[in-house]
């Protein structure tokens, strides 16, 4: 007995529809089946936070008078350096973008304390924003400075737009060599002292709809705790990794770029963070509902902790010098343990994303679609499966190297 | 070799004396300044830390008692910012004293202050600064 997302919007407008999150619905299948789940659940809410980098803003802070050009020009939000490429007087601004007079990691580790996601966070929070900018003057824009504080209040449109978010899977980060290494994953002791993962697991959106049956472009979302949605496919997008049994990848795979209203979101859910020895970040929370059409999606959304296996891949070099080679293959239930066995060892598990978090979420969202303020859409487009047979290249650039040697 | 932190209090008479100085000069020690202030009353305050061999080091130190500089241990406590934290657990395993402990229920992250002896290492690696160490003066 299938279900249309209409029907189900209908039964959401009436007050009618049953939500459940992720971690709930694990137990309805396992005590009503799969069959009756599908019947008597309607939609199933998912939640993560953590880490992304991929996650940027832009703006337009309407023009000045006399007019200024910003496009072709240099733009500071304060002091970090936003992108002014585009037309008079849109900015965008890079999560991971530094102040020019930061060390990096000149002092290492580097310490990375402010970045382009801290100015994120202190906009959304309503906070005033120092924005200097110097540029050419035109007949038309005859302004060549600009030393304003602006307020997203004031803003034209501010949007999150994320190139590659929610990750569906992720490695698990160790560190095989004798000297502790600072990565992306955090800070990773000497010969396997820790190993460091980063995924809600059995409540992450893409885990519970394994092969993007009913998450595609234009599927409404919680994005930063506004609403947001999913315009593409990420970039690195990978479909076509290997999967277990019930479908889930056993690699990093699928990946959603997402966009949303900044002005809806809030501090909360968008959190600027400093990764020492490596850099900054934007910690972004992200909620997919699924609707639960038939027995097929019931399943896939009773996937649980035990059953999703990620691959323990060394930072120390192949990680870095793009090895292929995973040492072992975990599951999220003995991650989460705190512990987990590899080459005979016990090694401690430390993790990035909040699973606090992705539960508070996914019950945020469970409460928007009871409560009928929030409706599920139908996508108008699929975002590519396996069998679109995209593959995630490595580069392949020409390098120049010989040629610049030979000269 | 000693390294030592301490607060000096200066009496307002010592104010403008190179008391310091003669520290690396009589008495061969290093000192690092990790904060100086005049309180409203002209009393001078700083936090050094003061390294150098340990008999120059107790001499060193009585020549400021002598001098009628009062010193006192510098004492750290490290706080959790209920609000910045995420937890993401992620320093959990990382705390060497189990100060920090996540809840294997509600996963939600404790900080047991009590336990904490200050090594600083959540400080380092909480990527919201939701550990912060704090110099109790
Ligand atoms: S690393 Fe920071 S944010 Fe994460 S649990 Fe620890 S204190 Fe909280
Ligand atoms: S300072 Fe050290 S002992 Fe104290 S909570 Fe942090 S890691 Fe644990």
């Amino acid at each position: 007995m299938a279900k249309t997302i209409e029907e189900i919007n209908e039964k959401i407008r009436q007050g009618k529809a049953v939500v459940v999150t992720a971690e709930e619905m694990i137990d309805i299948v396992r005590e009503k089946g799969v069959e009756k789940a599908a019947r008597e659940v309607d939609v199933v809410t998912t939640g993560t936070f953590g880490m992304m980098c991929s996650s940027g803003i832009y703006f337009n802070i309407g023009h000045t008078k006399p007019r200024i050009k910003l496009g072709g020009g240099k733009v500071y939000l304060n002091n970090v350096p936003a992108y002014a490429g585009y037309a008079a007087v849109d900015i965008f601004l890079g999560a991971t973008a530094l102040p020019e007079d930061d060390p990096r990691n000149r002092y290492y580790p580097g310490k990375f304390v402010y970045g382009g996601a801290h100015v994120i966070e202190e906009l959304v929070s309503g906070k005033d924003i120092l924005l200097t900018a110097i540029t050419y003057g035109t007949d038309c824009y005859p302004r060549k400075t600009l030393s304003a504080y602006i307020n997203i209040k004031d803003l034209n449109e501010a949007v999150l737009f994320n190139v590659r978010n929610a990750y569906q899977n992720y490695n698990v980060a160790v560190n095989l060599s004798n000297k502790t290494i600072y990565t992306y994953l955090g800070m990773l002791r000497p010969n396997l002292g820790n190993a460091n993962y980063s995924s809600a697991g059995q409540l992450s959106p893409l885990l519970n709809d394994p092969f993007y049956k009913t998450i595609g472009i234009g599927t409404r979302i919680f994005l930063g705790g506004g609403i947001g949605y999913i315009v593409w496919h990420g970039t690195q997008h990978d479909p076509s990794v290997i999967r277990g049994e019930n479908g889930v990848p056993r690699r990093g795979a699928g990946t959603i770029a997402v966009i949303g209203d900044l002005k809806q979101m809030s501090p909360k859910w968008l959190k600027g963070a400093s990764i020492i020895g490596y850099g900054v970040s934007l910690s972004v929370g992200i909620g997919v509902p699924i609707p639960v059409l038939d027995e097929e999606i019931a399943f896939y959304t009773s996937v649980k902790d035990e059953e999703i296996y990620a691959p323990v891949v060394d930072y120390s070099k192949a990680y870095p010098e793009r090895e292929p080679e995973v040492i072992a293959e975990v599951n999220y239930k003995e991650l989460r343990s705190g512990e987990i066995e590899i080459l005979g060892k016990k090694v401690p598990t430390n993790s990035l994303s909040s699973y606090a978090k992705a539960r508070e979420i996914a019950n945020i969202l469970k409460e928007w679609i009871k409560e009928g303020k929030f409706l599920l859409t139908k996508p108008s487009a699929p975002i590519p499966g396996p069998e679109s047979g995209i593959k995630f290249k490595p580069f392949s650039g020409r390098e120049l190297k010989e040629e610049v040697g030979s000269k | 070799m000693r390294t030592e932190r301490v607060v000096l209090h200066f009496p307002k008479h010592l104010a403008d004396k190179p008391v310091i100085v003669n520290l690396v000069r009589k008495f061969d020690l290093d000192f690092n300044i990790l904060k100086a202030t005049i309180t409203p009353d002209e009393e001078g305050v700083m936090v050094l830390e003061i390294t150098g061999e340990e008999e120059n080091f107790q001499k060193g130190i009585k020549y400021l008692k002598d001098l009628d500089v009062k010193i006192q241990p510098l004492s750290q406590d490290v706080i959790w910012d209920e609000e910045k934290c995420t937890h993401c657990s992620y320093c959990v395993n990382y705390c060497p004293t189990k100060a920090l402990q996540r809840d294997k229920e509600t996963y939600l992250v404790k900080f047991d202050p009590q336990k904490c002896t200050t090594c600083g290492i959540c400080v380092d690696i909480c990527p919201y600064k939701a550990m912060e160490i704090r110099l109790i003066v």
